[in-house]
């Protein structure tokens, strides 16, 4: 459900640094919500943002099907989002998923958490990277 | 000098004679003795940040030497130090005789809270904002009236808010239709260019925020040591001819101004 909430200033800022790169970027918010992906992600993704709108960080990764080299499905404790998310470090993976417009893409996606405080966890940023 | 000296204080007094403080510039010192002599024994002083010229006068602040007051203190936390020690920097040598610990007033330091909070009979927020370290801007609401105070503040560093819904601008939680907003307007345009990412605003981004907010009425905020009063009437005049021609003109802050907002 799209939220109109205040976003964070560490999210208004690291859209604005998402905005201004040339690799899909995508940040979601400490309630698992993706609240912003930049431009550089709209080819992966298939579609812009306004298209897609908000969504929970869990349901937008299962949209892609994410798979691994033998064609099986991801698990998910080796999702790098669900890692960034839920066990608050930083992961990487290489996997195939399909976008939403039908193409089937082989990608890297980096995941790592953002701490305004030591204590303050408000989401994470996800890299992905064409193969 | 019609627009005055000193740096960044504000004070908002409620009707039930709550005193909240914003900020503790040079200006602080002569409210300090206003505050004295009213025989106010409790201040709520909100600090957004612990650059100097937000600082430096409350090592001169009558109520802090006074055992019978009780200062009531907050601050943006930092992910480094609490607020106290951060504080007590400037309470120590070479830069001050006095340790924070021994003035006598009673002091608590106080985090901002990331959720709305009240004080009596008023509900504050504070938000932290785009300036360099952390940084906050404060609103507060009571009997049925807002101000929002942003005194250092740089929105257009993260973007063109303008084309942004307001949960997407920095500060927008506490500035959004805001009866009185108090904002950052340092630089003539072509000062600005030269400024870029100092964690201030030209004066047409001052007025597009609050345009962008939805604030009612802007004061132009955290003037240029540089400028004299002949140059932030030209400020003042710039900030017009950018603002709409419905609702209040901008106007600069002037020190000892006083602004009435009785709902």
């Amino acid at each position: 459900m799209p939220s109109d909430r205040p976003k964070h200033l560490v999210h208004i800022l690291a859209r604005e640094f998402a905005s201004n790169l040339a690799t899909p970027t995508l940040i979601v918010d400490a309630d698992g919500m993706l609240i912003f992906f930049n431009e550089a992600a709209e080819d992966l993704v298939g579609g812009t943002f306004a298209e897609v709108g908000e969504m929970t960080i869990a349901q937008f990764s299962d949209t892609f099907a994410p798979r691994s080299d033998n064609d099986d499905p991801l698990p998910q404790e080796r999702r790098p989002t669900r890692i960034a998310f839920e066990e608050k470090r930083a992961a990487h993976e290489e996997m195939t998923v399909t976008s939403l417009d039908g193409v089937e893409r082989q990608i890297g996606v980096t995941a790592f958490p953002l701490f305004a405080q030591k204590d303050e966890f408000v989401g994470i940023v996800a890299i992905w990277w064409r193969e | 000098m019609r627009c005055g000296g000193n740096t960044s204080c504000v004070e908002v007094s409620l009707d039930d004679g709550s005193v909240f403080v914003l900020d503790a510039g040079t200006g602080i010192r002569e409210l300090g003795a206003e505050l004295a002599e009213r025989g106010t024994q409790k201040v709520h002083l909100l600090l957004t940040h612990l650059h100097l010229d937000h600082l430096e006068g409350l090592r001169f602040f009558a109520p802090l030497f006074d055992p019978g007051v009780e200062i009531d203190l907050w601050g943006p936390r930092s992910p480094v130090l609490g607020l106290k020690e951060r504080i007590r920097k400037s309470f120590s040598p070479p830069l001050f005789p006095i340790d924070l610990q021994d003035t006598p007033a009673k002091v608590t330091f106080n985090d901002v809270p990331n959720v709305p909070w009240t004080i009596g009979a008023a509900e504050l927020r504070a938000s932290l904002v785009v300036h360099p370290g952390p940084t906050v801007g404060y609103r507060i609401s009571a009997d049925g009236s807002s101000v929002a105070y942003l005194p250092d503040h740089e929105p257009a560093l993260a973007g063109r808010f303008e084309e942004r819904t307001r949960d997407w601008i920095s500060g927008g939680s506490i500035a959004e239709e805001v009866d009185l907003l108090l904002h950052d307007a340092q630089y003539f345009e072509e000062e600005y260019d030269e400024r870029l990412g100092w964690g201030h605003s030209s004066v047409s981004s001052a007025v597009a925020y609050a345009d962008a907010v939805g604030a009612k009425r802007l004061v132009l905020f955290h003037h240029d040591p540089t400028h004299s009063d002949d140059r932030m009437q030209e400020l003042e005049d710039e900030a017009r001819s950018f603002a709409d021609d419905d609702g209040d003109p901008p106007t600069i802050a002037r020190e000892g101004m006083v602004l009435d907002l009785s709902a």
